[in-house]
């Protein structure tokens, strides 16, 4: 770990301020950067401590919830509007890290995390064009079982590894950003980026920039929703596959639908193929099945982890089929 | 006179230094002016040093010294202990995991992640920075690493070549033959508590504090390193977060540790962080397994042959003889096996939780499940059919055996009869359910030990042997058997351990230390009660729990002391070994086949249960265990850098509460006058043995689909 100063700030102004240093990080729950200094992944020399900011809120506003970037993921689980009208949220939370990781990660912190490709991690012995940009994947033809099938490109294969994540962009969430120049907001489906020739931008994030809060827009496809998550090991493991899915059905047919893929893509995997050929039909096995085939049709398999790209589809039909039988 | 503490379920007696902090592992010691050491890793897996730069370091912060081949010391050469393997626990001289790659004596590199160098600083966050600025190049040669393409250059390192009649012209009039290969990928120990230490040399003394299976084979080691008589060597190794095996031998950092601490001429603190664990601290290695049977069409087999390689390397002396069990389980007149290795540019394998057995096991009672498909047999009455009434080794009896009683009471527990034998035919609801079930065993061992009982004129008593408490119950058996042989209240027995100043006992490790320490104890316990009572002139059958207390007061003594040496006999007059039987229940979503194991019923007959609970605890871990090394464990090798990747809690799976439901242990009465005098059979490592192939064949009953590569995962059911 790179030695490094450190400052906790109160105020959101400035914090943002410190952070916009040049190799500043902010620090909320500490989970994933802490982690990534210790393998020197991330080498900071200036940390600042942003638990002090008033951004710990989930509160009802127009149109939807609002939660504070520093709100943590138990709390968030457990908060009751959640649990009743964003249940993929709740979910996906739930089913993610351990109980102790959960009561310290924050919601912000938890969008903001990094893949867990062992070759992103490991700087000694392997290239990794994430990491030191044109070096090389190593993952491209290594240990791959984890690695992503969807929104792969020659320089990165690696898997983002957020639940929360997916559940956010499959439910439309909106994060509004803080930075030197004030405050934006983007749609949490454009914030993180496809891995192309720059696997090492991975998000609209400028230096400096915060996410201040998570907006969730209410919806009936929000309020029926729910999120699967595959994994070998019961509790506590990175998913295989994942899905959030929401319908708002109307008898059997499918009005509306939302749905996005975990532990398949480069990015948490918002499913528009599949949300576009699931309305407007009725909520039955062959065509949850087609939504899948539509959605897997450019996934490209890298070795050990072929199989994820049938399982994705069982996972997603396995998903809606439970969600649709809730309802019935 | 027997007070009824032995067999008893009761708590264990340092559980509430456990579970509030009071017990002090290794790295709690903290001594004055302690210095913190972080080991510096290799990064090819063949080659040679060419050059280490250390002047960043040096300048780093509170970094007092930088040591590697380039500036240490000489160190003795240890005198080369025999061949590892599990049935010969290692014995005198010493206990060096690395016989032919003294840390820091030459710039050969022979795998990736070898302890090259170490940093000692002021504090472990100055240590840890200094070992990240130490500045390595090689001369890099072609690596060993694939242990498939070398299959062709394996050698039988542990002599483990056997025949008994003759397997091949048997097998060509059998009625009905399997013929497999199976795989079981590197495992690691992963014990909670991480391999530390902390040594302080005085004068040519040294204190060493280490997390160990083995402390008088680290006092020996020490000695031979460093030149100094061994009773100048202290080690302390009071409690022990889990070892598994991976702590019965002196691993590399532990040399450094002490050098280190010599070289800067302070107390020095040393902890193997995770990912180092997975690299110099052994693992259980790769194998490949063939197992050919034949049987008669009745299930008797005539043939049996078990061979293949597993992974080793030129720097240990170990061999993962896997056929081990093959020798011994069942009645079969003609018998070929052989273990051999291959030496790669890996780490070094060791011994992991019931080396040999548990690997052996799984191939040889998964081909057992397809031979009983193949005959349209019951999996439990073609084991009966093979029974070995007598060793098939050297035709001893057994000293006992209830394996027959283990697969009666275990299929009855679990309801086996019910049991449909078609692939695919139970169901409940989206799941596919399976039913299989498999044999275990686990040798009796036992080693010398000594012990030491002193009583006091209030009637308590202390008794000690360097033995070690890793989570087994040492501390609360030996205590229950000191009480119950003197007769008096547990209350009143104090037992010490993990010490060198303590009688010897000998290593952890092959289930041993329950009937090797405890005859010494139950020795040394009979001797003080004989003793005390031909103090006052009584018949020591006549000695109540208030008679020693009335008769040393009497004498005006302030105490009475014993000492036993409790020796095996040169000659084993029967076979003994513990056996047990598996039965599992899995569930297996037909269209996401993540196993999940539902129920285990598992039976164990291992003689006389000195502790029910902390017994029953024993078996549980091992199951746990086993249940990881089916569904869930493999270290993953990338081969083209010849190292591991998965080299953390997040990614190296080992089960967690949710994956772990109903287990139900069986304790199996046995009598068994003739294993030792205390009659207990070791139960440490039998609990992980046949829990593997037991789900494997569950599986293979769920799904149709037979796993011969382990671990159990989603994609090759799917």
């Amino acid at each position: 770990m790179q030695p490094f100063d450190f400052v906790a700030e109160h105020e959101v102004a400035p914090a943002v301020k410190a952070g916009s240093r040049a190799a500043a990080k902010f620090i909320a729950g500490g989970t994933n950067v802490v982690d990534l200094m210790k393998c020197n992944v991330e080498q900071p020399q200036h940390i600042v401590d942003i638990n002090g900011l008033p951004m710990t809120r989930v509160e009802q506003v127009d149109g939807g919830v609002r939660i504070g970037a520093l709100v943590r993921m138990a709390d968030l689980a457990a908060h009751p509007s959640i649990v009743k009208n964003f249940p993929a949220i709740s979910q996906a939370l739930l089913l993610s890290a351990s109980p102790q990781i959960r009561n310290m990660a924050s919601i912000g912190g938890n969008l903001m995390q990094r893949t867990r490709c062992a070759y992103f991690r490991e700087l000694t012995w392997t290239p990794c064009n994430k990491r030191n940009p044109g070096s090389g994947c190593a993952a491209m033809e290594g240990e791959n079982r984890q690695h992503a099938v969807l929104g792969t490109s020659d320089t990165c294969i690696a898997t983002h590894p957020s639940d929360l994540a997916v559940a956010v962009v499959a439910l439309d969430g909106v994060l509004t950003l803080r930075g030197p120049n004030g405050e934006r907001r983007v749609n949490a489906t454009d914030f993180h980026l496809l891995p192309g020739s720059t696997p090492n931008i991975e998000h609209d994030l400028k230096h400096g920039e915060l996410i201040t809060s998570l907006f969730l827009p209410s919806a009936r496809h929000a309020v029926h929703s729910a999120y699967l998550k595959i994994r070998d090991r019961a509790a506590y493991e990175f998913a295989l596959t994942s899905a959030a899915v929401g319908l708002e059905l109307n008898g059997s047919t499918i009005r509306s639908a939302r749905v996005a893929f975990g532990g398949v893509g480069t990015k948490p995997w918002r499913a528009r193929y599949a949300e576009a050929s699931l309305v407007g039909q009725k909520a039955t096995a062959d065509v949850f099945r087609a939504a899948a085939e539509a959605e897997m049709r450019t996934a490209v398999a890298r070795g050990q982890n072929a199989f994820k790209i049938e399982l994705m589809k069982r996972t997603l039909v396995r998903a809606l089929t439970d969600l649709a039988g809730g309802v019935a | 006179m027997m007070l009824p503490s032995v067999g008893a379920g009761l708590d264990r007696v340092d559980g509430r230094h456990k579970v509030t902090g009071g017990a002090r592992y290794a790295a709690e010691h903290n001594l004055e002016n302690m210095a913190y050491a972080v080991l510096v890793m290799s990064t090819i897996p063949s080659g040679t040093i060419r050059s280490i730069d250390d002047s960043a370091a040096k300048r780093s912060s509170g970094v007092l010294a930088v040591i590697s081949h380039v500036n240490a010391p000489k160190l003795n050469q240890p005198a080369q202990p025999a061949a590892q393997t599990q049935q010969q626990p290692q014995q005198p001289p010493g206990n060096f995991a690395e016989p032919k790659l003294i840390p820091f004596d030459t710039n050969k590199v022979a795998y990736v992640g070898q302890r090259i160098a170490v940093v000692v600083a002021d504090t472990l966050e100055h240590a840890t920075r200094g070992a990240e600025l130490v500045k390595v190049t090689y001369d890099e040669t072609p690596a060993r690493v694939d242990l498939q393409k070398l299959r062709g250059e394996a050698f039988d390192r542990g002599k483990s070549h056997f025949t008994r009649g003759d397997a091949d012209a048997a097998l060509a009039g059998a009625a009905v033959k399997v013929d497999q290969i199976y795989r079981t990928p590197h495992e690691h120990h992963n014990p909670m508590e991480a391999h530390s230490l902390v040594a302080a040399w005085n004068g040519d003394h040294l204190t060493l504090y280490d997390s160990s299976q083995n402390i008088f084979a680290v006092q020996r080691t020490m000695a031979q390193f460093f030149g100094i008589p061994k009773e100048n060597v202290h080690i302390v190794s009071q409690f022990v977060g889990g070892a598994f095996g991976s702590k019965g031998s002196t691993w590399p950092h532990v040399i450094i540790g002490v050098l280190a601490s010599r070289m800067v001429d302070r107390p020095v603190k040393l902890v193997v962080t995770r990912k180092q664990l997975f690299f110099g601290n052994g693992h259980r290695p790769e194998t490949e397994q063939h197992v050919v049977l034949g049987a008669n069409a009745d299930g008797k087999l005539v043939s049996l042959i078990h061979d293949g390689i597993s992974q080793s390397n030129d720097v240990c002396t170990y061999s993962e003889r896997f056929t081990r069990p093959t020798r011994m389980i069942y009645a079969v007149d003609n018998l070929r096996v052989e273990s051999p290795i291959v030496s790669l540019n890996l780490p070094s394998p060791t011994f992991m939780r019931a080396p040999g057995e548990n690997p052996g096991m799984f191939a040889l009672e998964s081909a057992m499940d397809e031979l009983a498909y193949a005959l349209k047999m019951d999996p439990v009455q073609i084991r009966l059919v093979n029974h070995a009434d007598v060793s098939p080794e050297d035709g001893k009896q057994w000293s006992s055996k209830s394996l027959k009683e283990c697969y009666a009471q275990g299929a009855e527990r679990f309801g086996w009869s019910r049991r449909n034998a078609e692939p695919r035919s139970m169901r409940k609801g989206r799941d596919l359910i399976g039913w299989g079930m498999a044999s275990a065993t686990y040798p009796a061992h036992r080693s010398a030990a000594s012990a030491k009982a002193v009583m006091k004129a209030d009637g308590t008593v202390v008794v000690s042997s360097g033995s070690h408490e890793m989570g087994m119950g040492t501390a609360t058996v030996m205590a229950q058997l000191a009480a119950e042989t003197l007769g008096i209240p547990l209350a009143r027995v104090r037992f010490e351990y993990g010490d060198t100043t303590l009688p010897t006992a000998p290593i952890s490790a092959g289930s041993q230390t329950a009937a090797s320490v405890g005859s010494a104890v139950f020795g040394v316990a009979d001797a003080l009660k004989k003793k005390i009572a031909e103090l006052g002139g009584v018949d020591p059958a006549t000695m109540t729990a208030d008679s020693y207390h009335d008769i040393i007061a009497k004498h005006y003594l302030s105490d009475v002391e014993a000492q036993f040496d409790a020796h095996p006999p040169e000659k084993e007059e029967y076979a003994s070994s513990a056996f047990g039987a598996h039965f599992v229940e899995v569930a297996i979503d037909e269209d996401i086949p993540v196993v999940r194991v539902q129920r285990m019923v598992s039976a164990f007959a291992a003689g006389r249960v000195l502790n029910a609970k902390t017994a029953t605890s024993q078996y549980y871990g091992g199951i746990i265990q086993g249940i990881g090394m089916a569904l869930l464990e493999e270290t993953h090798l990338d081969k083209r850098y010849g190292s591991y990747t998965n080299v953390n809690f997040a990614e190296y799976l080992v089960p967690t509460n949710a994956d772990v439901r109903s287990l139900d242990i069986i304790l199996v009465p046995e009598e068994d006058p003739h294993v030792n005098p205390i009659g207990a059979k070791g139960i440490g490592e039998i609990g992980i043995v046949g829990v593997a192939p037991a789900i494997a064949n569950a599986v293979f009953h769920a799904t149709g689909k037979r796993v011969r590569d382990l671990p159990i995962t989603i994609e090759k059911l799917m």
